[in-house]
């Protein structure tokens, strides 16, 4: 397959907040929230056909986002650096600042 | 679903009795096999595998890397052909493997705030309380508190990553070699590392009179 990422390391995306009625691995605390792309795990057959019978293609980027933690948590109390790193697939990712 | 596995049949007195759980997880495998997604080979070889597998394999990983930095490298850059140089060969039906490496200014910690995702390849079962509703809620929200009550105080200059595995990878935690261990052996250091410092819950616990002074 020849698709091309649609982000980089870096870039800022923001989770699509949605709540499919099929299976699917995005926790809701996550949804809506703007993160910065820190890793691209590769390509993995997509968990929202595999969890109903399905073959899970097209295999889906697989990205490890991180958020800031008190921009998560409206109370987060420790200090501004930390951060939760979440995996998301491509599909789920807007971009931001584009 | 087959016949044989009909949960009805079971008889209480016989003090067998199979928890619903345990009638469910038969009545899928059963209903796999029939369908030809897998055999009952591959599952008793997982089974076999996972229950094969503790936290001291883990440990010895962990301290292999402590001892050759150069064996570390590898294990950051593609655990699963590092682990098969020290003869754990990761099965390809495994999920994906990452390693994390807890320095100076930043600690991880992991958890699957979704279900109880785990590197169970490695360290086979997770313990239950990373299973918990209380962990996988608190380990996001409060990653601080958690690990002060596993004995660990970090200080504001670290930053904490918590890890949520969601996904298709499994995280293992390096943690940090402690200060005073340069002299121990590869076996001494492996009893230093814990199951909780490669969840990332704390850190590896140096016994008074193990470190040289």
């Amino acid at each position: 397959m020849a698709q091309s990422n649609k982000y980089r390391t870096g870039d800022q995306v923001k989770v699509r907040v949605d709540s499919p009625s099929h299976h699917y691995r995005t926790p809701t605390y996550i949804q809506g929230k703007t993160g910065v792309v820190v890793a691209i795990c590769g390509r993995y057959r997509n968990p929202e056909s595999l969890g109903h019978g399905g073959d899970g293609m097209p295999e889906q980027l697989l990205y490890r986002v991180a958020f800031a933690q008190n921009s998560v948590w409206d109370r987060y109390q420790g200090p501004s650096g930390d951060k939760i790193l979440v995996d998301i697939y491509e599909h789920w990712l807007d971009p931001v600042g584009v | 679903m087959s016949e044989s596995h009909d949960g009805e049949h079971v008889h209480p007195e016989s003090g067998e009795e199979l928890s619903l759980y345990a009638r469910r997880a038969q009545a899928i495998e059963a209903l796999l096999v029939e369908k030809g997604v897998c055999s009952t080979g591959e599952v008793d070889r997982m089974m076999n595998m996972v229950e094969s597998r503790s936290p001291s394999d883990g440990a010895k990983v962990v301290a292999h890397a402590w001892s050759d930095p150069e064996f570390k490298a590898r294990l950051l850059a593609d655990p699963r052909s590092a682990l098969t140089e020290i003869g754990y060969s990761l099965p390809d039906t495994t999920p994906h493997l990452a390693v994390v490496e807890n320095t100076e200014q930043v600690h991880h910690m992991v958890v699957c705030t979704l279900c109880s995702c785990y590197p169970r390849a490695l360290l086979g079962r997770p313990p239950d309380w990373y299973k918990s509703f209380a962990y996988r809620s608190r380990a996001v929200v409060d990653p601080r508190g958690v690990m002060r009550e596993f004995g660990l105080e970090l200080a504001d200059s670290v930053e904490v990553q918590v890890l949520d595995s969601t996904a298709d990878l499994r995280y293992l935690v390096l943690p940090r070699r402690p200060t005073g261990t340069e002299n121990l052996s590869e076996a001494e250091l492996a009893k230093l590392v814990s199951r909780d410092c490669m969840i990332g819950v704390t850190d590896p616990h140096v016994p008074e009179g193990v470190a040289a002074s």
